[in-house]
């Protein structure tokens, strides 16, 4: 059974510009009627019929959890990256049908927590939106620290700030203005929980400080998505299925499992959950591991691969599907 | 209404009873002449109308006398309901999930009227109209979960999901077979089934924890369970083992077919959409051995189960003592002949 699809059908409703970079989806029900719950730190996955390409994307749900009319979403476009972003900016359009999965919870609040702190690093602000929204309602404590690069470029710092006063602090790169970590957490009341999402740099920034001054390891969560890297085709046997599959450049290695119809299971898409590993059965060359899942000992070992965003390059690759 | 609920008991005179109707949709769970642990989840789909596959919370003429014996299990020990601080959103969620559901599906036996947060939930076997405000606790009886498990027959571990790992910090239990809550609660998935013999070498809880994390909305599963109890009692709770540990002393050739129970759980994992977290509804049938063998295949195919379950699993399931008795019972069901594959009668 392959997680992640369940699968809702969904008009967009709105399309908006938030800056340069990020634009804001709204999703409601096609036909009407609500949406699932979720809880706030929950993506969805939404898949793009680009051409021949189907490509699926996990975005974090930023809107308010209870709200069951709609959901909404913000994609910052990447000019580097391997077309998701771009389609959902230059091809997604009001009125257009699309289908996202259910909500997937990666990301969730420790619900024992005294206090939330949460760290965000650009785009990495969308959960912590909806994760603010759920806390107010029931009355949690909280607090946002959220790094961007220049005021205009601050993907809802204004909003944030005005609807949450006295605990949305906003810091700008091109101000030199940087979170002060070390005091931060030294200072917050016992029974916080740190959340982080942000650039990688980021998340190992918080582990790296907070494991240093003691913090326990439970008590701090991060959320990264990688985007699966683009790299030199290659070519995959899967001996269950009995297909000889290849891997173009800017395909990841899942997306050309299931365009082959290999039943492939997934949840993040992004290296993180774990859901997609893969045993090698046999391989001649080197791996590409890109993903944050297996361990430096199982990366070595030759034995699994992450087939959402991690590659091969060599001669042969053999796996169990 | 549908169904003619049953006035019967679970304790004292032992009342209780299987009409033709539950015989026939008892959930056998044997799919072949022998047993071993398995990671053995399927999805949580309608199945099969009139099985207890069908509904998303099997509703059945059972209803009402459990409920009271809910009530009377709680009255003597409040602990078997608890819910740790953290855990009252899950409660919520609990209480959505099981009124949208039987509302849904049991149209004549209850209903439910939102106008924004206030609701309206009528329960029409108990006798129960009520309004109160979804997210208050101040508007209701008992805290969320116990509100809405006092009305649902099964027991309810409602585990939080934190750290790689599952956490039993909620959960009304009172028709248990012999684990106990107010031991349990705050335990990790690991803790709680440390007891359990085998399973822990075969792997089998490492795959159960990763495929119970990645239980996602709109995917329940389930999968069956299964012990055995003398008298339909539903509730041998470890605390109540004085009262109850005596019974399975005094089985004869002439009372066990009466006496003996067969006790199946069909455990469903759910996970609620506000908290996160994962609930895990254990349902309790019961059905006499001599109810059970009118099913031909089925008194066929326990005989064999029982006589070459692995040791360690009859000692851990409680009836090693009574196995030889079992066996020479059952044996005058079975003539050998092959039984066919799956759990469900022949005819």
């Amino acid at each position: 059974m392959s997680a992640g699809t369940a699968k809702l059908n969904v008009t967009v409703a709105e399309v908006k510009p938030i800056n340069d970079l990020v634009t804001r989806f709204k999703f409601v029900r096609t036909g009407g009627g609500d949406l699932p719950t979720f809880s706030g730190g929950a993506h969805t996955v939404v898949e793009m019929q680009d051409g021949d390409i189907t490509r699926l994307n996990a975005y974090s749900l930023m809107s308010d959890p209870a709200d069951r009319g709609a959901y909404m979403i913000s994609v910052r476009r990447d000019d580097e990256g391997r077309g998701g972003s771009k389609f959902m900016h230059s091809q997604v359009k009001e009125g257009m049908e699309m289908v996202i999965s259910n909500p997937v919870n990666l990301f969730s609040l420790d619900l024992r927590a005294k206090k939330h702190l949460m760290l965000a690093g650009g785009i990495g602000i969308t959960p912590f939106i909806a994760q603010m929204h759920q806390l107010s309602m029931m009355g949690g404590q909280f607090e946002l620290h959220y790094s961007v690069r220049t005021a205009s470029l601050g993907t809802y710092a204004e909003e944030l700030s005005a609807q949450y006063p006295g605990k949305v602090h906003i810091y700008h790169d091109d101000q030199d203005e940087a979170i002060d970590l070390n005091t931060l957490l030294a200072t917050q009341p016992l029974g916080t929980h740190v959340y982080v999402c942000g650039p990688k740099g980021m998340i190992n920034w918080v582990h790296g400080t907070s494991e240093d001054m003691g913090w326990p390891r439970e008590a701090v969560h991060s959320e990264e998505f990688l985007a699966p890297a683009s790299g030199k085709p290659f070519e995959v046997k899967c001996a269950v299925s009995n297909k000889v599959v290849q891997v173009g450049e800017h395909q990841s290695l899942l997306e050309a499992l299931e365009a082959a119809g290999i039943d492939a299971p997934y949840l993040c898409r992004g290296g993180a959950c774990g859901q997609c590993e893969t045993n090698v059965i046999g391989y001649d060359g080197k791996f590409l591991h890109y993903d944050h899942w297996l361990t430096d000992e199982q990366k070595a070992g030759g034995k699994h691969i992450m087939p959402c965003v991690s590659r091969f390059e060599g001669k042969t690759l053999v796996l169990d599907r | 209404m549908t169904i003619q609920f049953n006035d019967e008991t679970f304790h004292g005179d032992f009342t209780f009873k299987n009409s033709d109707w539950a015989i026939k949709r008892f959930p056998f769970p044997f799919h072949e002449d022998s047993y071993m642990y398995s990671v053995n989840m399927e999805p949580h789909k309608s199945y099969r109308p009139g099985s207890v596959f069908e509904k998303t919370f099997d509703v059945d003429e059972h209803y009402v006398a459990e409920m009271k014996d809910r009530a009377r299990v709680l009255a003597d020990d409040p602990l078997r309901c608890q819910s740790l601080p953290h855990m009252t959103l899950a409660g919520w969620d609990l209480v959505e999930l099981i009124m949208e559901a039987k509302a849904a599906e049991y149209p004549d036996l209850f209903e439910l009227h939102k106008d924004g947060n206030r609701w309206r939930w009528i329960n029409k076997p108990l006798g129960i109209d009520d309004t109160f405000t979804f997210l208050d606790e101040s508007t209701l009886p008992y805290g969320p979960m116990e509100y809405i498990t006092r009305q649902t027959q099964g027991d309810f571990a409602v585990l939080d999901q934190r750290d790689d790992n599952l956490w039993m910090d909620a959960g009304m239990v009172t028709t248990q077979a012999d684990w106990s809550l107010d031991f349990d609660i705050g335990m990790n998935f690991f803790e709680w089934h440390a007891p359990v013999p085998k399973a822990h070498e075969m792997g089998i809880f490492v795959r159960a924890l990763k495929f119970l994390l990645n239980i996602q909305q709109g995917q329940p599963a389930r999968r069956l369970n299964w012990t055995m109890t003398v008298n339909p009692l539903l509730d041998t709770s470890p605390e109540n083992y004085h009262k109850w540990g005596t019974m399975k002393q005094g089985l004869t050739m002439e009372n066990i077919g009466e006496k003996q129970h067969l006790r199946v759980e069909l455990q469903t994992f759910f996970r609620l959409p506000r908290s996160n977290a994962l609930v895990f509804p254990i349902r309790c049938y019961l059905i006499r051995f001599e109810d059970l063998v009118t099913v031909p295949k089925w008194g066929r195919r326990l005989h064999r189960v029982i006589r070459d379950l692995p040791e360690e699993l009859a000692t851990y399931k409680g009836f090693i003592d009574n196995r030889p008795l079992m066996v020479e019972w059952l044996s005058q069901y079975d003539d050998g002949s092959p039984t066919s594959d799956g759990i469900w009668p022949d005819d």
